[in-house]
């Protein structure tokens, strides 16, 4: 009888300990669900670098202009948003070698081989009061279209969807389908 | 006597509630695991555009942010309601950019300067005019990976 048993310890304040502890990290957390879309810049041109060296063929170009009241322009016509993929696709990949549409390159691409690689270019200029909104609803369509394209492309050679790919084979589909958007020396477009 | 007598003096047990901080914790981890820090004080209103060909930040620690937008309302009354450049705390002009990413630059490992990711978070509503001035700037500090931040569109 001369064992004491030791009282067992209120365990019902530690849930509030824990409460404290998860609005404190509630409040000064953010949820981490970043998305965008991802752009490389062209380097600044040198000084003394002229300007001509950079030009492309014509029918290697096409120009997409967004002015001031968000209106577009594509190949030199106006277009609505939701027309701008198919342009866009049909510019990029010239099912038809049409000699107006971008010229192809035969291309060795590492562990694949030749392949005809588009040398087209899209050219987005826009003005400084073009609204952001209608910016990012523009390059999304140009992504999207190269997304398809480039899903095309990996059904056609390895029966998959671009991004069920292992890593390198969606380097060659890239490669074979790259993405050639620049985005231009800023422009008064369309100025009123 | 039988076995079965219910005893009159019978008392709804208590319920144990030592698990309770069991789940708690759950909860908490799942916040700390899923959740990053804040790092700064948003003095601008962003909503971002929406967008469905998205791509996810690959290394947050990489991303310098740079977020374009009119203040919010406490600051309004200082700095009126057009859009504005935050960079860390405060607000700031095209030409403090270079700076800002000169020390973002510092604070990375060597290794890692040439991965260096520029973040723009930009409200829909803002003008392209601020966005060229600052892309102009990354040009010429040469920080040419950037990402325009948008919302996923179901």
């Amino acid at each position: 009888m001369g064992k004491k048993k030791t009282p067992a310890i209120n365990s019902s304040s530690t849930a509030d300990i824990a409460f404290l502890l998860l609005c404190y990290f509630l409040m000064t957390t953010t949820m981490g669900s970043q998305t965008g879309l991802s752009r490389r810049l062209p380097p600044m041109p040198e000084k003394d670098q002229k300007v001509e060296d950079t030009k492309v063929n014509r029918r290697n170009i096409i120009i997409v202009r967004i002015n001031s009241a968000d209106r577009l322009m594509a190949g030199g016509e106006p277009i609505d948003v939701t027309f701008l993929k198919e342009k866009v696709k049909e510019f990029l990949s010239n099912p038809y070698d049409d000699p107006n549409l971008p010229e192809k390159e035969i291309k060795e691409i590492e562990g694949f081989g030749a392949c005809p690689v588009s040398k087209g270019v899209i050219s987005l200029q826009n003005d400084r009061g073009t609204s952001y909104s209608a910016y990012i609803a523009v390059q999304n369509e140009l992504v999207k279209a190269i997304n398809e394209l480039r899903d095309e492309f990996s059904t056609r050679t390895y029966g998959k969807k671009f991004l069920q790919l292992p890593e390198d084979k969606q380097e060659i589909v890239k490669k074979a389908v790259p993405q050639n958007i620049s985005e231009a020396e800023p422009k008064e477009v369309g100025k009123k | 006597m039988s076995k079965f007598r219910k005893s009159d003096d019978r008392e709804v047990p208590g319920i144990s509630s030592g698990s309770l901080s069991d789940i708690v914790f759950m909860l908490l981890f799942f916040f700390m695991v899923t959740t990053q820090m804040r790092e700064t004080e948003n003095k601008v209103m962003v909503k971002l555009p929406e967008a469905t060909e998205v791509v996810k930040l690959e290394r947050k620690d990489l991303a310098s942010y740079i977020n374009i937008g009119p203040p919010t309302r406490t600051y309004q009354a200082q700095y009126g309601t057009d859009a504005r450049i935050q960079l860390n705390d405060s607000f700031k002009t095209t030409t403090d950019i270079r700076d800002f990413i000169a020390a973002e630059r510092d604070a990375m490992s060597e290794g890692d300067r040439s991965f260096m990711q520029v973040v723009i978070k930009a409200d829909q509503d803002v003008r392209m005019g601020i966005i060229t001035d600052v892309k102009q700037e990354l040009r010429r500090c040469s920080a040419l990976k950037i990402m325009y931040q948008a919302r996923k569109a179901e």
